[in-house]
C-alpha cells in the first residue's frame, strides 16, 4: 500500500510539470507583449519596460520558465498587477470560501442525489425513475449561472427569502477565525451569525450542486441497476432477507465505488467550476477573483488561479484513487 | 437481378436493427424531433425574421416586456429579444458544431496514434491527455481565450481544445481493443500497411461510439460556449450571442428588474444542450448498445 502511494505521488510529478508548463506558455502566447496588454496602449515605455523588468520578461524563455518553476515550489506565485497583493496570500485568503460553498454544494449533490438514484433504480422504468433520471438530464443541459440568475431572482428579489449576494450581512459583527464560517459560527457560539451564513449559502450552494447532483443521480442508478441483477442479491432475497436491507446493506455497499469515482472528480471540478457561481452571487471566493483578473487582465492573477485550481484538482483526484484501497479490499496494490 | 453478398447482406441487417432501436428510443426520437427544430430555427432566422439583430432598435420599448410586438420583451438597448435570441441560437449552434469538428479531428488523429503506434508516441500523447483533463474544462477554455482575445472563433478554439483529450481517449481506447481482433490481424498478415490498417479498417469499426461521443459534445461544448459568453470571453457586441445575452443582463442588473432578459436566452441554451443530449443518448441506444444502461 505505501508503495503503491508512493508510486501514485510519483506518477503526479509528470502531470504536475505539465501543468505549470501549460500555464507557462499561456503568459508567453499572448499576441505581443504581456507587459502592454497589462497596461493598455497608452502606458508610456518606461512603465512597460518597468513592468517587464518586474515581470522578468527580459531573461531568456527557459530562464523564466525555471524561474517561475522555482517560485511555484515555493508556492510564490507573483503578485497582481493591479492590487499589488501577493497571489498565494489572495488564494489562502480566498480559498476557505470557495471550499466551504463547494463541501455545502457536494453535501445538496449527495443527500438528494444518492437516494434518488437508489430510489430510481429499485422503481426501474417507474414514473420516480422517468422524473428523477428527467431531472438529472435537464441539470446537465442548464447552464448553472442561469439556474442562479433565476434563484436569485424568485428568492431574493422577489420573495425577498434570501440573501442575493455574499457570504455574510454587512451590518454582521462577526470575526472569523478560520475563515470557514460555518465552522467559525460554531466554534464562537454564534447561532445568529450561522444563520446569516447558512441564508447567505443557501442559494449559491443549490445553484453549484446542480451538475453533481444530476451526475450522482444517473452513476448511482446505473450502479445500483447492475449490482441488483447480481447472484448474491437474489440470494439474499431467497434466504428471506427484508428488501430495505437487501438494497441498504447488500446493495447500495456494492454499488459506491463508481459513486465514489464520480464524487472525487465532480468535486474537483465543483473547486474550478465555481468561477460562474461565485460570479453570479459575489462570493468572495477563487472563482470570482480569477473572473476579476480576466475583466482586469491581471494575468498574473488568472495564471495562479489556474494553475492553483489544476493542482487541487489533480490532489483530489488522487485521494479518490488511493480512498478506494479502504473502500474495495479486493482491489490488489501492486 | 444483382444479388447481395452476405457481407452487405450482414451491413444491412445491422444497420435495419439500428434504426429500428432508435425508433423505440423515446429520447432518441424527443431529441432528434428537438435538434430538427433547433437547427431549422437557426437556418431560417434571417427568411422569417427579416429583423437585424446587431442595429434594429426601438428605444421607446426598451426593457418592455413580452407583449404581442415583442414576444419575448426587449432588452436594455430596446433591441427585440425574440430576434436576438433567434440569430443567438445561429451562433452558439455554428460554435458548438465547429468546436467538435476540432476536437474531432484533432482528438482521433492523436487517439489513432497513440493506439497503434504504442511506444513513445503513445507515453507523449497520453501525458499531453492527463495534463488536459487535470484543467477543469471551463479554466482551460478560459486559459485559451485569454491568450487569443475574446472572439467566436477563439471560443470555437478554446472549447474545441476542451474536447480533444476526450477523444483522444476515447479512440485510444478503440484502437487498444479492435488492433488485437482477427480481422485486423489478418489484413496485417496479408501485408496491409498502418495507413492503410488505421483509416480502412480501424477508423471505421470506431465510428459507432465517435458519433454517440460527437454528439453528446454538441451539448456540453455548447453549454461551454455559453459559459465563456456569459463571462464576457465570447462573441464581441454587436454579434449576438445567448451567454452574452445573459452576461448583458446581468452586468446591467436587468436579470434583477425585467425577468424576461434572462429567461428567454436561458432556456434556448437549455433547451439546445438538452437536445443533443437526448439525441446522443438515442443514438448510443441505436449504435452501441453494451454502452447504454
Amino acid at each position: 500500500m505505501g508503495r503503491y502511494i508512493l508510486r501514485r505521488l510519483l506518477q503526479l510529478v509528470p502531470v504536475l510539470l505539465g501543468i505549470s508548463l501549460l500555464v507557462f506558455a499561456f503568459l508567453h502566447l499572448i499576441p505581443g507583449d504581456p507587459a502592454v496588454t497589462m497596461l493598455g496602449d497608452r502606458a508610456t515605455p518606461d512603465a512597460v519596460e518597468k513592468l517587464r523588468e518586474r515581470m522578468g520578461l527580459n531573461e531568456p524563455l527557459p530562464l523564466q520558465y525555471l524561474t517561475f518553476l522555482g517560485n511555484l515550489l515555493r508556492f510564490d506565485l507573483g503578485t497582481s498587477i493591479f492590487t499589488g497583493v501577493p497571489i498565494s496570500k489572495e488564494i489562502l485568503q480566498r480559498w476557505p470560501a470557495t471550499f466551504e460553498l463547494s463541501v455545502v454544494a457536494m453535501a445538496i449533490a449527495l443527500v438528494i442525489g444518492i437516494p434518488a438514484g437508489v430510489v430510481a433504480a429499485v422503481r426501474k422504468n417507474s414514473l420516480v425513475d422517468n422524473l428523477a433520471m428527467g431531472g438529472s438530464l435537464l441539470g446537465v443541459s442548464m447552464p448553472v449561472y442561469w439556474l442562479g440568475l433565476l434563484l436569485v431572482y424568485l428568492f431574493a428579489v422577489n420573495l425577498q427569502w434570501l440573501p442575493p449576494s455574499g457570504r455574510i450581512g454587512i451590518n454582521a459583527s462577526f470575526a472569523p477565525i478560520t475563515g470557514f464560517f460555518l465552522l467559525d459560527s460554531l466554534i464562537q457560539g454564534d447561532f445568529k451569525a450561522l444563520g446569516d451564513v447558512l441564508s447567505h449559502l443557501i442559494l449559491p450552494a443549490l445553484t453549484l450542486s446542480t451538475i453533481p447532483l444530476a451526475i450522482l443521480a444517473r452513476i448511482t442508478r446505473s450502479a445500483m441497476l447492475e449490482v441488483l441483477s447480481q447472484d448474491y442479491i437474489r440470494t439474499a432475497r431467497s434466504k428471506g432477507l427484508k428488501e430495505f436491507w437487501v438494497i441498504g446493506k447488500h446493495a447500495l455497499k456494492n454499488a459506491m465505488l463508481p459513486v465514489v469515482t464520480i464524487i472525487g472528480l465532480e468535486f474537483g471540478t465543483l473547486l474550478g467550476g465555481a468561477i460562474l457561481t461565485e460570479t453570479i452571487f459575489s462570493w468572495p471566493g477563487i472563482g470570482s477573483w480569477i473572473y476579476g483578473g480576466i475583466l482586469q487582465r491581471d494575468y498574473p492573477v488568472v495564471q495562479g488561479g489556474v494553475v492553483f485550481v489544476a493542482f487541487v484538482f489533480v490532489l483530489v483526484n488522487l485521494i479518490v484513487d488511493l480512498s478506494y484501497a479502504f473502500l474495495d479490499p479486493r482491489i490488489q496494490y501492486k | 437481378m444483382a444479388i447481395a453478398s452476405p457481407q452487405t447482406r450482414q451491413a444491412r441487417l445491422l444497420k435495419n436493427r439500428a434504426v429500428q432501436r432508435f425508433l423505440e428510443s423515446t429520447s432518441g426520437l424527443i431529441g432528434l424531433g428537438l435538434t430538427l427544430f433547433i437547427v431549422l430555427a437557426a437556418l431560417l432566422a434571417p427568411v422569417l425574421n427579416p429583423y437585424d439583430p446587431a442595429t434594429d432598435r426601438d428605444y421607446a420599448a426598451r426593457l418592455q416586456g413580452p407583449s404581442l410586438e415583442h414576444w419575448f420583451g426587449a432588452d436594455g438597448l430596446g433591441r427585440d429579444i425574440l430576434t436576438q435570441v433567434w440569430y443567438g441560437l445561429r451562433t452558439s449552434l455554428v460554435i458548438g458544431l465547429v468546436a467538435v469538428l476540432i476536437g474531432l479531428l484533432i482528438g482521433v488523429a492523436l487517439g489513432l496514434a497513440a493506439g497503434y503506434f504504442r511506444g513513445w508516441i503513445e507515453t507523449v500523447i497520453g501525458w499531453l491527455t492527463d495534463v488536459m483533463l487535470a484543467f477543469p474544462s471551463i479554466l482551460l477554455a478560459i486559459a485559451v481565450v485569454t491568450v487569443t482575445g475574446p472572439s467566436v472563433v477563439s471560443v470555437m478554439m478554446a472549447v474545441g481544445i476542451v474536447q480533444i483529450p476526450k477523444f483522444i481517449r476515447l479512440t485510444r481506447s478503440m484502437v487498444l481493443s479492435l488492433r488485437e481482433q482477427e480481422f485486423i490481424q489478418t489484413v496485417r498478415a496479408f501485408g496491409a500497411r498502418p495507413p492503410r490498417i488505421v483509416f480502412l479498417h480501424i477508423l471505421p469499426a470506431s465510428l459507432a461510439p465517435l458519433i454517440v461521443q460527437s454528439t453528446l459534445a454538441i451539448g456540453t461544448s455548447t453549454l461551454e460556449a455559453a459559459g465563456l459568453g456569459f463571462l464576457g470571453l465570447g462573441a464581441q457586441p454587436p454579434t449576438p450571442e445567448l451567454g452574452t445575452m445573459l452576461s448583458d443582463a446581468f452586468k446591467g442588473g436587468y436579470s434583477l428588474t425585467a425577468p424576461w432578459t434572462i429567461v428567454f436566452p436561458g432556456l434556448f441554451i437549455t433547451l439546445t444542450v438538452l437536445a443533443f443530449n437526448l439525441l446522443g443518448d438515442g443514438l448510443r441506444d441505436a449504435l452501441d448498445p453494451k454502452g447504454s444502461r
